[in-house]
C-alpha cells in the first residue's frame, strides 16, 4: 500500500467517465443493473409483477422508505449514522395515529413532526456538542423512542384513519400516486439543498474531511445539529405517509424500519465514511429494496427471512463497494 | 479539559480518583442507597443473589463487548447471536443430540458470526456498526426461521444445571462469570492479544502500516466476543428453561451501556474489564430496582437509554471520553 501522491491523483481524475471516478461509476452501474435485473426477473417469474396495481404498490412502499432514508442519507454524508430513524418513525406514527383518530388531525400531524424534530435535535446536540459518537447517541435514542412508543400505546393497535388524511398515502393526482409526488418533490428539494447551498456543501465538506471543515471556520456543530434534526423530521414525515397507507399504527411499526433504512442508504451508494453520495442514489436504493420486498412477497417467502435478506443486502453492498473501490484505487490511495 | 486528565500520572491521589471514577461507580452507589431505603425487598440475601444470577449473562456478554469497544469498534449483533446460539443448542438437545455436541455447535456459531464481523471490519476496513447491523439481521432471521418464531421448550432437566447447579458453594452462573472474567483478564493484560487490543484502539493505522498483524488480532477480538456470547446463551436458556429467537435483542444495548458506564472510552483504547463488571452490576441493579418499584419493562428500556446517554455525556463533559 503506497501513500497517495499528487501525480497519482491526476492520473485517477483523467480516468473519469461522465464526471464519475471509476469506483463511483461501479456504484452507479451496479445499482442500475440490479434495478433492471430485479424488474426483469420479477416480470419473468411472477405473473402479477407487471400489473398496474402491483407497480403502484411497489412505488407506495418505496416512497416512505425513501423519505426516512433520505434524512438518514444527510447524516451519513457527514460521516455519522442515525440508528434511531426507525424508532422515531414508530413513535411519530403512534402519536399521529392516536391524535388523528381522537379528532385532532392538524394537531396530530404537527405533534408527530415536532416529536421527530425534537428527537433529531437531541441526537444532533449530543453528537455535535457533547461529542458522543453518533452510533451511541442515536442507539440510546432508539431505545428511548421505542420505550416511549410502548408506554404511549400500552399494546394497543390504532386503525381507521380519516379518508382526507389517507390521501398522502393512497391518493392519486391524475395517474400518479400522491406518495410518489411527495418522493419526487423531496428528491428535488434535498438535491438542491445539497448541491446549491452553503449548508449542502458544508455537509459534504464535514463528511469528506472533518478536520479541514472545522479549520476552515465553517459552523460544523450547527450543521451537524441541522443534519440530525432533518433526519428526525424526515422520519416523522415518513411515519405520516406510512400510517396513511396502512391505515393503522402499532408499536412494532418502528422496530421493522431500521434495517430497511440503512439498507436503502447502502444500496444507494452513499459512502458510510461520509462525503460521497446523495439523495438520488438513496431513491434508487429505496426502489431496489421495495422491489426485493415485493418480490419476496409475490414469491411467497416467509417474513421471517426479511431481516436476514436485508442484513445480507447491507453486507454485500458495502463489501462490493469497498472491494471494487480498493481494486480500482490500488497504488493510488 | 482533556489535556489535564491526559497529563495525570498513572497512580492518582484519592481526591482525583473521585473525579476519575467511571459513572458506573456513582450510579451503583446511588442506586444501592436509594433502593435500600425505598424498597424493603432490595437489601436481602434472596434479592441480591437474584441480581447476581440475572447479571451473569450480561457480565459475560459485556466482557466481550469491552474488548470490541477497546478496538474502537462495536458489536450490535451480540444480542441476536445470543438468541441464535440458545435456539440451536436447545433444538439439538431436544431432538436427542448429546449435550456436548449442542454446546459445540452453539460455540461454533458464535465464533462464525465473530469471524464474519471481524473479517469485514478488520480486513475490509468497514465501519463496525454497519457490519454488525447486517449480521444482526442475519442472526435474528436464522433464529426465527429455525423455530418458526416460536419458543423451544421441553428441554431435558440437565440443561437447567447451567443456571440452578451449585458447584463448591457457588452457583454455576457465578462460576461461569468468574471464569470468563479470569480468562478475559489474562488475555487482556498478560498476552499479545491483549496488548494488540489496546494498541488497535489507540492507533490501528500505525500498527497496520508498521507491518504488524493488527488485522488478525482485531478479527480475533470479534471471535472472542462471539464465543463468550455463546457461553452466556447457555445460562440464559437454562434460566428460562426454554430458548426464544428474540430473547437476546436489546441485550447488546445493556452490554454497551455496561461498558460505557464502566468507563471504557470509544476512542484511543482507554478503559478495561473491571469497569465493565461494575457497569454491568449498575445496569443490573438499575433494572432490578425499576422492577421492584413496579416500573414497566418498556419504561425500563427508555430509562436505561437515558442513563447511558447521560453517562456518556457527563464523561465527555468531564473530559474522560472526549
Amino acid at each position: 500500500m503506497t501513500v497517495g501522491t499528487g501525480t497519482a491523483r491526476v492520473t485517477l481524475s483523467q480516468r473519469e467517465f461522465l464526471g464519475l471516478s471509476p469506483d463511483r461509476l461501479f456504484v452507479v452501474v451496479s445499482r442500475v443493473t440490479a434495478l433492471v435485473a430485479l424488474c426483469v426477473a420479477l416480470a419473468v417469474f411472477t405473473p402479477y409483477f407487471l400489473t398496474w396495481s402491483n407497480i403502484i404498490n411497489v412505488l407506495r412502499h418505496a416512497a416512505p422508505l425513501f423519505l426516512m432514508s433520505a434524512g438518514l442519507t444527510l447524516v451519513v454524508l457527514t460521516g455519522g449514522i442515525d440508528l434511531s430513524v426507525g424508532a422515531v418513525l414508530g413513535l411519530a406514527a403512534c402519536i399521529a395515529a392516536s391524535l388523528i383518530t381522537s379528532g385532532f388531525p392538524v394537531f396530530g400531524v404537527v405533534a408527530a413532526l415536532a416529536v421527530g424534530l425534537s428527537c433529531g435535535l437531541v441526537n444532533g446536540l449530543l453528537v455535535a456538542y457533547a461529542r458522543i459518537p453518533s452510533f451511541i447517541a442515536t442507539y440510546g435514542m432508539l431505545w428511548i423512542a421505542n420505550g416511549l412508543a410502548y408506554v404511549f400505546m400500552k399494546g394497543e393497535v390504532i386503525y381507521g384513519l380519516p379518508a382526507p388524511f389517507r390521501v398522502i398515502g393512497t391518493g392519486f393526482a391524475g395517474p400518479i400516486p400522491v406518495p410518489v409526488l411527495i418522493m419526487i418533490g423531496t428528491i428535488i428539494v434535498l438535491h438542491v439543498v445539497l448541491h446549491r447551498t452553503r449548508m449542502g456543501r458544508g455537509i459534504y465538506a464535514i463528511g469528506g474531511n472533518p478536520v479541514a471543515a472545522r479549520l476552515s471556520g465553517m459552523p460544523v456543530q450547527r450543521r451537524l445539529v441541522f443534519v440530525y434534526a432533518m433526519s428526525g423530521l424526515m422520519a416523522s414525515f415518513a411515519a405520516l405517509v406510512v400510517i396513511a397507507r396502512t391505515n393503522a399504527a402499532d408499536v412494532s411499526l418502528g422496530e421493522e424500519q431500521l434495517l430497511p433504512a440503512i439498507a436503502a442508504v447502502c444500496l444507494g451508494g452513499t459512502s458510510l465514511f461520509g462525503g460521497v453520495g446523495g439523495v438520488a442514489g438513496t431513491a434508487v436504493g429505496s426502489l431496489i429494496l421495495a422491489l426485493v420486498l415485493n418480490g419476496m412477497n409475490l414469491l411467497g417467502v416467509k417474513t421471517f427471512w426479511q431481516a436476514g435478506v436485508l442484513g445480507v443486502i447491507i453486507l454485500l453492498s458495502v463489501m462490493a463497494d469497498q472491494l471494487v473501490g480498493r481494486r480500482i484505487n490500488r497504488g493510488t490511495t | 479539559m482533556s489535556d489535564t486528565t491526559a497529563a495525570l500520572p498513572a497512580r492518582v491521589p484519592a481526591a482525583s480518583w473521585f473525579t476519575q471514577a467511571p459513572g458506573a461507580v456513582y450510579l451503583l452507589a446511588l442506586m444501592s442507597v436509594v433502593l435500600t431505603m425505598a424498597t424493603p425487598g432490595f437489601f436481602t440475601v434472596a434479592n441480591l443473589t437474584n441480581v447476581a444470577l440475572q447479571v451473569a449473562v450480561l457480565v459475560i456478554v459485556a466482557l466481550g463487548m469491552t474488548l470490541v469497544i477497546l478496538t474502537e469498534g462495536i458489536d450490535l449483533s451480540l444480542g441476536p447471536v445470543l438468541g441464535l446460539c440458545g435456539v440451536v443448542m436447545a433444538l439439538m438437545v431436544v431432538s436427542g443430540w448429546p449435550l456436548f455436541m449442542a454446546i459445540g455447535a452453539a460455540v461454533l456459531i458464535g465464533a462464525a458470526f465473530g469471524t464474519v464481523n471481524g473479517a469485514l471490519v478488520a480486513y475490509l476496513d468497514l465501519p463496525a456498526f454497519i457490519v454488525t447491523l447486517g449480521t444482526f439481521g442475519v442472526a435474528q432471521s436464522i433464529a426465527t426461521v429455525l423455530t418458526e418464531g416460536n419458543s423451544v421448550t421441553g428441554l431435558p432437566d440437565y440443561v437447567r444445571w447451567f443456571n440452578d447447579g451449585v458447584f463448591v458453594w457457588l452457583p454455576v452462573p457465578i462460576w461461569a462469570t468468574l471464569l470468563a472474567f479470569a480468562l478475559t483478564y489474562v488475555l487482556l493484560y498478560r498476552t499479545k492479544f491483549g496488548r494488540y487490543t489496546f494498541a488497535i484502539g489507540s492507533n490501528r493505522h500505525a500498527l497496520i502500516l508498521s507491518g504488524s498483524r493488527a488485522r488478525y488480532y482485531q478479527l480475533l477480538v470479534y471471535v472472542y466476543a462471539g464465543v463468550l456470547t455463546a457461553l452466556a446463551s447457555f445460562i440464559m436458556t437454562a434460566r428460562l428453561n426454554s430458548a426464544h429467537p428474540t430473547i437476546g435483542v436489546g441485550l447488546e444495548f445493556d452490554a454497551i451501556a455496561a461498558v460505557i458506564l464502566g468507563g471504557t472510552s470509544f476512542e484511543k483504547g482507554r478503559g478495561g474489564i473491571v469497569g465493565s463488571i461494575v457497569g454491568a452490576l449498575a445496569v443490573g441493579v438499575l433494572r432490578n430496582g425499576l422492577n421492584l418499584m413496579g416500573v414497566s419493562t418498556e419504561w425500563q428500556v427508555a430509562v436505561v437509554g437515558l442513563v447511558i446517554i447521560a453517562a456518556v455525556g457527563l464523561d465527555s463533559l468531564r473530559g474522560l471520553n472526549a
